[in-house]
Formats: C-alpha cells, sequence, structure tokens
C-alpha cells in the first residue's frame, strides 16, 4: 500500500564516504546531471552508493508495509458481511500481496535478495508503514482504511511513478493503476452504509473514522522541517514532493470526501483558510507517531509476530519445494 | 438479532446448493491464509483461488435462489442459513490445517469438483451449464496447483513427506461421502440437472491415484467411514465457520452493506 | 556487498517474467518472483502478472540465465560482471573461501 516517508533513517547518515576520489567526483558529477536532466537510471547503471542504499531501504520498506497491510484488511475476509464484499476484500489483499512482491522484485534489482529484506523485517531492523499498526476493530474499519489510508498511499504513490530509479517508477505505475480501484471500493462501502445503512451502521462508520484519521494524516511522516534526508532524496528524484505538502493535498481532498459521507473528522480545528486556499487543521500528536514507530504502537508486536510466524512455519514447504526441484532438475537434465 | 431464512427442500434446489456451499466453504477457508501463506507467491495463489470459489459460490447461489423461488438473493442463502440447511460435504469445512492439509484438501477438492463442472456444462438447466463452463477452467487450475503442491511435498523432504502421510490419513476418509448417492442425486441425474455425485467416483480415484503415485504415496485403504455434511449434519468445526462467516448480517437486521 | 547478514536456508531462485498481453504484440518484462521450479514460476507469473488481464503467454526464465550487454558506458568498471541484469548477491558464485560477503 505505501511507504511512510522513510526520513526516519536516522543512523545512516554516515553512509556517505568522508574522502572520494577524483574518479568517483566525476561520476557522481555526471549522475547528479543525469538526474538533473530527468534522465533514467536503471539497474546496471553506475550511482553513489548512498543513492543505491536509501532506494533498497525505501523500496524495501515500502514492499514490508503492503505485505504487513495484508494483515489488518485480511483480519476481515472471513467475516465480511456480503459474498460481493468477501470478494472485493480478497482482491484487494491480493492485490496488496502482488504491490509488495513487484517492490522486493524492484529492490532486488539493486544488490538485495528477498531473504535478506524478510530477515531485515522479521528482526525489527526495518521499518514499515505506522499505520498498519492500528487494530481493524469493526467491518467500517475496512472501508476507512480504503478511504484514507489507501487515499494517503496514493497521493504519495503517484509522484514516486516519476522516480528517477526506473525499476521503482515502472513498479510503481503498475501498482497505481491497481490502487484506485482501493480506494474507490472503501468509499463507496461507507457511502452505503451511510445512505442507505442503519443507525448502527452510521455509528460504526463514524466510530472508525474517529480512529484512523489521525494515524492517516501521520502516513505522510514528520513535518518538513524534521525530515533531515528529504533534501538529498528530492536531489536525486527519489521524493518528488514535500511530506507536508502530500499532507495538506490530503486533508483538503478528505475534508470534501468526508462531506459527502456525511461524516466528522474528529479534529476541531479544521477550517477553510482563504488566504492560504487551504485547510487549517489541528495539533499532530507526534508523541503518538514516534512511538508506533518505535514499536510501541497498539499492533506492532502482533503485526510482526504474524510475519514471522508465517515465515517460520512455511520454512519446511520452502525447503521441500526446493529439495524437489533439485530432485528432478537432475533427471530434467539427463533427458535433455 | 436477523432470523434465519426457511430452505425449499425440493430436490433441484438442494442439489444447488450443495455446489454453492462446497464452493462457499472451502472458499472460507482458502480465504484464511492470506497474510500467513509460506511464501508471498502463494497468498497470492491461495487467494486467487479463494477468490474463484466465491465467484463460482455466488453465481449458483443467485440461481438456486431463482430456483427455489421464494426470493433469496444470494446473501440471505449465504448467510442466513440453519447450520442444517449447509449442505456442503463435510471435507470442505475442516481446519485448514498446515499447508500439506491444504493443498491435498485442495487436490481432493478441486479433482472432484473440475469433474463435476465437465459433467455440468451438458446440465438441462442453461444457467448451470453457464456457471460450469466457466468454472471447469478455474477448476482445472485449482487441481493443478494442487498436484503440483502434492507431490513436491510428498516427495521433497522427510518432514514434508512426513506431513503429507498424516494430511492424507486424515483426510482420505472423507472423500466417501463425495459419492454417497441419495434422493437428491437420483432426482438430478432423472431431470437432467447434473449428474449423481457417484458417478465421478472411478474418474476421481484415478486421478487422485496419479497424482498420490507421483508424490511417492500410497493410496490409503477405504475405511468404513461417512460423513454426514451433505445431509446437514456437519462435524463440530461448521459451527465456528459460521458464527465467524454470518456474525455481521445476523447483528446488523436491515442492514445494508 | 550485503546488507545484512545472510540468512539461514536457501532462497528459492529468482525469475524473470515477460507477459504477451494480445496476439500480435511482443513478450514485455514486467517483473520477477521467486518460485521453487518452472512450473512454480509459471503458475505464479499466471496468478501476479496477469490478473487484470488474459495475457495469452508467459514466459518465465530464470534470472540467472539471462545474459546482459554491457550498459555500453565506459565508466563502468566499478561493476565486476558486466554480463548480468542484475546487482542480486546470489547470481555471482564465489569460491567458498570468500562466500561470506
Amino acid at each position: 500500500m505505501y511507504t511512510q516517508a522513510m526520513d526516519t533513517a536516522g543512523k545512516d547518515a554516515d553512509a556517505r564516504k568522508p574522502v572520494r576520489s577524483a574518479e568517483e567526483a566525476m561520476l557522481e558529477a555526471r549522475f547528479d546531471a543525469r538526474i538533473d536532466d530527468g534522465a533514467f537510471i536503471e539497474a546496471k547503471d553506475w550511482m553513489p552508493e548512498h543513492y543505491r542504499k536509501t532506494l533498497v531501504r525505501q523500496i524495501s520498506q515500502h514492499a514490508h508495509s503492503e505485505i504487513v497491510g495484508m494483515l489488518p484488511e485480511g483480519n476481515w475476509i472471513t467475516r465480511a458481511p456480503t459474498l460481493k464484499r468477501k470478494a472485493i476484500l480478497l482482491a484487494k489483499v491480493q492485490d496488496e500481496g502482488g504491490h509488495g512482491l513487484y517492490l522486493y522484485a524492484a529492490a532486488e534489482t539493486l544488490g538485495t535478495s528477498r531473504d535478506q529484506m524478510l530477515e531485515a523485517l522479521h528482526t525489527g531492523k526495518a521499518k514499515y508503514s505506522s499505520i498498519f499498526n492500528y487494530p481493524t476493530l469493526t467491518w467500517a474499519d475496512v472501508g476507512t482504511i480504503g478511504w484514507l489510508v489507501d487515499g494517503a498511499a496514493i497521493m504519495n504513490q503517484v509522484p514516486i511513478c516519476r522516480c528517477s530509479y526506473a525499476p521503482y517508477a515502472r513498479a510503481m505505475v503498475r501498482i497505481c493503476r491497481e490502487e484506485s480501484f482501493h480506494q474507490r471500493q472503501g468509499f463507496e462501502s461507507l457511502l452505503v452504509m451511510m445512505q442507505q445503512g442503519t443507525e448502527a451502521q452510521k455509528a460504526m462508520v463514524q466510530d472508525a473514522v474517529n480512529r484512523w484519521w489521525w494515524p492517516s494524516v501521520m502516513m505522510f511522516g514528520p513535518p518538513d522541517d524534521q525530515s533531515p534526508n528529504s533534501a538529498q532524496s528530492m536531489r536525486w528524484g527519489i521524493k518528488r514532493v514535500s511530506n507536508d505538502e502530500l499532507r495538506q493535498k490530503f486533508i483538503d481532498a478528505a475534508v470534501e470526501q468526508a462531506k459527502v459521507l456525511g461524516v466528522t473528522l474528529p479534529d476541531p480545528d479544521l477550517k477553510w483558510n482563504e488566504e492560504r486556499q487551504h485547510h487549517d487543521y489541528g495539533r499532530i500528536d507526534w508523541d503518538e507517531f514516534w512511538r508506533v514507530i518505535g514499536g510501541n504502537g497498539p499492533c506492532n508486536r502482533e503485526r510482526l509476530a504474524a510475519r514471522v510466524k508465517a515465515w517460520e512455519d512455511g520454512a519446511w514447504v520452502r525447503e521441500a519445494a526446493l529439495a524437489h526441484a533439485a530432485k528432478h532438475e537432475q533427471t530434467f537434465k539427463e533427458a535433455a | 438479532m436477523q432470523a434465519s431464512i426457511d430452505i425449499a427442500s425440493d430436490a433441484a434446489t438442494q442439489y444447488l446448493l450443495r455446489i454453492g456451499d462446497t464452493a462457499l466453504i472451502l472458499g472460507q477457508r482458502l480465504g484464511e491464509w492470506t497474510g500467513h501463506a509460506p511464501v508471498l507467491e502463494e497468498d497470492i495463489a491461495l487467494a486467487n483461488m479463494a477468490l474463484d470459489l466465491i465467484g463460482q459460490a455466488r453465481a449458483v447461489f443467485s440461481h438456486a435462489g431463482a430456483v427455489e423461488g421464494r426470493g433469496h438473493d444470494e446473501d440471505q442463502l449465504a448467510f442466513l442459513r440453519e447450520e442444517r440447511d449447509y449442505r456442503n460435504p463435510t471435507l470442505v469445512e475442516l481446519p485448514r490445517g498446515d499447508f500439506a492439509f491444504t493443498v491435498l484438501r485442495n487436490a481432493m477438492a478441486a479433482t472432484f469438483l473440475r469433474l463435476l463442472w465437465t459433467r455440468l456444462q451438458a446440465s438441462g438447466d442453461e444457467e448451470l451449464a453457464a456457471i460450469a463452463a466457466k468454472a471447469v477452467k478455474e477448476a482445472r487450475y485449482h487441481q493443478q496447483h494442487a498436484a503440483d503442491w502434492v507431490v513436491r511435498l510428498g516427495d521433497g523432504t522427510e518432514e514434508s513427506r512426513r506431513r503429507m502421510l498424516a494430511a492424507l490419513e486424515t483426510l482420505w476418509p472423507y472423500a466417501a461421502e463425495l459419492f454417497a448417492d441419495d434422493a437428491v442425486d437420483e432426482a438430478a441425474a432423472a431431470s437432467g440437472l447434473g449428474p449423481r455425485w457417484s458417478e465421478l467416483k472411478s474418474d476421481w480415484q484415478a486421478q487422485m491415484a496419479e497424482v498420490l503415485g507421483e508424490a511417492g504415496l500410497a493410496v490409503p485403504a477405504e475405511a468404513p467411514f461417512l460423513s454426514t455434511g451433505k445431509r446437514g449434519v456437519h462435524s463440530e468445526h461448521m459451527g465456528f465457520i459460521l458464527a465467524e462467516m454470518q456474525h455481521l448480517q445476523r447483528a446488523y437486521p436491515g442492514g445494508v452493506w | 556487498m550485503n546488507d545484512n547478514v545472510k540468512p539461514e536456508g536457501a532462497e528459492w531462485p529468482l525469475w524473470e517474467v515477460f507477459v504477451r498481453t494480445k496476439a500480435g504484440l511482443d513478450h514485455k518484462h514486467c517483473g520477477s518472483l521467486h518460485a521453487a521450479d518452472a512450473k512454480m514460476a509459471i503458475q505464479m507469473a499466471r496468478d501476479v502478472y496477469t490478473r487484470r488481464q488474459e495475457g495469452t503467454s508467459v514466459w518465465v526464465v530464470r534470472a540467472d540465465q539471462i545474459v546482459a550487454s554491457d550498459p555500453g558506458d565506459k565508466d563502468m568498471y566499478f561493476d565486476p560482471m558486466e554480463d548480468k541484469v542484475y546487482r542480486h548477491p546470489t547470481f555471482y558464485k564465489l569460491p567458498g573461501s570468500v562466500d561470506h560477503m
């Protein structure tokens, strides 16, 4: 679904070597010029090590977000209220798995492997979007995630379709094509409940919005003035639009959408600002954000445990498949 | 609390519900794997199969509602029956178990469904025949996927073989029910709606024997065990599936989703 | 050039996927996936890359079987092997004594 602005890279600031040879300096200057020209970088092109590392981290964490994101929604597949909703949810969660796969594939072009990336996820070294550390408590949460979380994700993802690193850009084009169905379906599900549903259903929707609004707003990452790595990412065409700009765009769109739904967004400070031509909004609780990113959100431990369990429980399956293939590769070779 | 609906007991409706329920409950079990499969590619594959099966269930239930003639739509049929009115064979309601259990059950069910859908393409009921024409392609793919996995796991490592043997021992006795005929089968055969399920037995056995053989697994001996899900007398697992599946429909009477 | 400690167990090989969406068109590279064998790779390619449209034809090729041309720039001499498509660590078979990297 989405990668949070992973400017929360923190400790990796020493990735830049202090002394570079004249050769490298020249290569980097040429690289920067290519970026400025709007050229695409492919897998085997020369690239600064910091560029490569930043991308591996960003792409793999984006991939992790997709697959962890399958859990809060997958939670409701067996309880979907109609066959149509069950089918839609299955398709959506399946898409998320597919998106994770495209992204792992893109990351692998840069010198890491699927297993290495999963190891980083499972040991807590790699992050995923904080939004998936919240629980899905009602059916309305599913629609709300589609509306707000996928909505935020789309806003983040569209600019990445122009990312300088081509395999990532291509994966994003594919993902964006598939993503719009996700947001529309979520919104539509809420609209039906709000317009045609019972009072109990409407209350369910409002309750879900109350719980998911602020976490969605936080999906865009820390404010620009607290995102030190953004500048370099922007320079290299990895990041195209700033956190705050995307966040504002999202809030402006959501306010209008909330009116259509007939729900109230839980921010008493939301107000149109005629001068700015944008909505002013209330103070974000960044303590909560850092707490959740740091592993202490409502569901962090469960999410990771579920992924680790699936991986460990599946080890014998993966081994068996390889063993079988090895046995039969021999026969195949002999037959050739 | 939303009350249950009353189902017509005519043979045609019952015959259709058996098929729809088989797809629905198997789809429900496969849907549980999403996010928990051994590898991401299998999360996608299993979700794909669940989606196909739910699609088949929807088509069959819509049609069954029309045949029944009481104005029941696909969701009322799927979500609002009493347990005793669900007609899936017990095989598909068993918990998903480990991956060996799941792929073996898939192989058994998909082999069966493919044979059934193939015959149903010639059904005197045009709507059912049309549903079958689409479903048979899906069943073929499900069968292939499941059979390939049975072979990989049966002929993989010591551990995978051990787990396949355990799965086989648990699952095999539930096959007998698939082919045990009753008045519903007789009526369907007589009216041209579809074959007696017993007619599929020898092909099913042959195809399963081939897969198990390739996997290096012996076909278990037949045990004097007969499950009774098709009659509406289910295992203890069915209650839990339905509690989960039906909850929202039951808890929000008049709800619009 | 690993970013993390090498994990336990062998990985399923990487396959590249090419799909022809319509008769008359070329196969187009659309991505990659991991599969244990060719049969699985084809099935998975179908599940993953042709979910929304009927691909008329799917090719899968083990990534390490693909031979690629030199990107063309003489200044690429930082890369040890120009003939593979990716920087993937498992593509490069090293002698056992140095394979820990």
